[in-house]
């Protein structure tokens, strides 16, 4: 087990708290760095779809882990980051410059959901933002002359600075480096004031506006960041797919989209990379099984169910995720023999009498 | 010029008149104690004075500012910090984090600056932390500075709360029940931090109490209610010997 002995301030704002960090997280990164070179093409293909995903798990547990608010209408801001991306591609505008209006653009719509989150909680902000996605779906196919209708809209392969990174390398890593900076971003917000502003919501309303919190702002603020990376995540979904229409990106995906946080992990930036890596591989495993299993059996709806029992399973049995369970592990080894039941189970909270309405 | 004021304070819940006609004023400097008989409405008046609730009726003043159709968060900005009867922190982050949102109001970096971790940023964490730590070797939370708040005793928690509301700096400090829950022991110590929060770092203090030892021992000036009406103002000795607080906690001899 290791102890830190702390001797400045500083120490605490580190990024890596400890030399072990630096090796585990750097030899991470040379693997992944390595990767294009060792995995074949269908690899390459899943990787970019986890990193694409792990963008939108940072997104969404910005809003969901850190702030404390649901969002069911994920989807659409995904579906907004693809489709600005899209048009702007299409009338040349270069990627430099359209990666950032889709981040823009929905970071805007972000923004505009966030008000009615100002007097919405829980399963009636879940209604509300639910309701937002089934929108948005049904404006890309109807708004014709924008967004082409039901028939889509094609991509082609992104061109940065003369390079071309339209192939499976390229992607990835232009895919790795916008992973890699949405992490920073966010582990630098929650080490300043506005990241424990979205603690403080989360944790209590009242005290935070109290604290002199202004709720509003900063419910927006949330609600516009996790879109902003929702948005950049659609802008590289567009391209990785290379071809968009709404049905894409309908509230079954947002599901799936909060499925990453859930399995992950709920507040732990962690849990999105593996929430994201899980629900990418998951369908492969099960169509790997469908080999084995009888064909009355391996149909097209058990994917949805082996989701769907994945999901209940999680929430009752492992409420803080994949990362929490590996957290659980790591204690278990750490303290080896003395991990004892119930380490992790969170104290039931006192009585809690002032609540704002 | 008053410090704080309250002027014909009151609000109704329908037809449930909580708080009625109620007019104060702190001075600076004071430790100025609210009591009553449960249901007197001293939790009410605090949240009014958070403007929680909105009020009915009457103003707040707060050195001579008039606050009573602020945003509620922009009470703390002019240095009012409260704690909770029932303790309100933020469970599910250390206690240093909850201290360092106690510095909210102080925060002078931008969020592009935030994002970025500027050296800016950096600079204001570390002054940030450095006045959180002042707070912590006055309360003595040391032991407790990365513990989860979710996991420590009801007694640590109180006094955590207390290091919140001081980390804003407030000029003016509402405890609500400072000492509700705790063991003699507790009760104590908080006696000896609110006299030096009071005297040391020179804070007003307005509180709700029932422990009436401890009134004596550090307010200067009560207040007492029943019914959401004030029947009593004065020294701590005064307000006991009061007939009508007798009458109003222990009922009319027959």
């Amino acid at each position: 087990m290791r102890f830190l002995f702390k001797t400045g301030y500083a120490q605490d704002l580190r990024l890596f708290k400890h030399g072990g960090q630096v090796f585990w997280y750097g030899l991470l990164l040379a693997l992944l760095l390595g990767a294009p070179f060792a995995v074949g093409e269908y690899g390459m293909s899943q990787l970019h779809f986890i990193l694409i995903y792990s963008i939108v798990g940072l997104g969404l547990m910005l809003l969901v882990g850190f702030t404390g608010q649901i969002s069911l209408g994920h989807a659409a801001f995904l579906a907004v980051g693809a489709y600005t991306e899209a048009l702007l591609q299409a009338r040349g505008v270069p990627f430099f410059v359209s990666l950032p209006m889709a981040a823009l653009f929905s970071a805007a719509l972000g923004w505009i959901l966030g008000l009615p989150a100002l007097r919405l909680k829980g399963i009636y902000l879940a209604i509300a933002t639910f309701a937002f996605n089934i929108i948005v779906e049904e404006v890309l196919a109807r708004w014709e002359g924008l967004t082409g209708g039901n028939s889509g809209l094609h991509l082609k392969p992104i061109e940065l600075f003369g390079m071309d990174f339209g192939g499976d390398a390229g992607f990835y890593y232009l895919c790795l480096a916008l992973t890699i900076l949405s992490i920073l971003a966010l582990m630098n917000l929650l080490r300043s004031p506005t990241g424990r502003a979205f603690v403080a919501i989360r944790d209590s309303e009242i005290s935070a506006s109290c604290m002199g919190v202004n709720l509003a702002t900063y419910k927006t603020l949330s609600f516009a960041l996790s879109a902003a990376f929702t948005g950049i995540a659609g802008a590289l979904y567009a391209h990785k797919v290379t071809f968009i229409s709404p049905e894409q990106f309908t509230l079954l995906q947002s599901i799936e989209l909060i499925t990453i946080v859930i399995l992950g992990g709920v507040g732990f930036i962690h849990g999105a990379v593996l929430g994201a890596a899980f629900i990418i591989v998951l369908p492969q495993i099960i169509s790997l099984a469908k080999d084995y299993l009888p064909s009355n059996i391996a149909g097209s709806g058990l994917q949805a169910v082996v989701f769907g029992l994945v999901l209940i399973t999680f929430i009752i049995f492992e409420p803080l995720g994949l990362y929490g369970r590996w957290l659980k592990i790591r204690t278990w080894f750490e303290l080896f023999p003395f991990y004892r039941q119930g380490m992790f189970r969170r104290q039931k909270s006192y009585m809690k009498s002032e609540r704002l309405r | 010029m008053s410090f704080f004021k309250v002027e014909n304070l009151g609000i109704h819940f329908g037809g449930v008149v909580a708080v009625d006609k109620v007019s104060f004023e702190v001075k600076r400097g004071e430790c100025y104690t609210i009591i009553g008989p449960n249901g007197a409405g001293k939790t009410t008046i605090f949240n009014l004075i958070g403007l929680i609730y909105p009020a009915t009726s009457g103003k707040l003043f707060f050195e001579s500012k008039e606050l009573t159709n602020m945003a509620p968060h922009k009470v703390a900005d002019l240095g009012i910090a409260r704690t909770f009867q029932n303790i309100e922190l933020f469970e599910h982050a250390t206690v240093l984090q909850n201290l360092l949102i106690g510095r909210h109001r102080h925060r002078k970096t931008s969020l592009w600056q935030e994002l970025l971790f500027t050296p800016s940023v950096r600079a204001a964490e570390l002054a940030q932390r450095e006045a959180v730590e002042k707070v912590i070797d006055f309360l003595d939370l040391a032991k407790v500075r990365d513990s989860l708040v979710a996991g420590l005793p009801y007694g640590v928690r109180k006094v955590v709360e207390l290091g919140r509301a001081l980390a804003t700096e407030p000029r003016l400090l509402l405890l609500d029940e400072p000492s509700s829950g705790l063991n003699p022991e507790e009760t104590d110590d908080m006696a000896f931090w609110i006299e030096d929060i009071k005297r040391h770092l020179g804070v007003t203090v307005l509180m709700v109490e029932h422990d009436m030892n401890l009134v004596s021992r550090v307010s200067d000036r009560v207040l007492a209610l029943n019914l959401g009406a004030v029947i009593a103002e004065g020294t701590p000795a005064e307000v006991q010997a009061h007939p009508a607080v007798i009458e109003a906690y222990l009922g009319k001899t027959a």
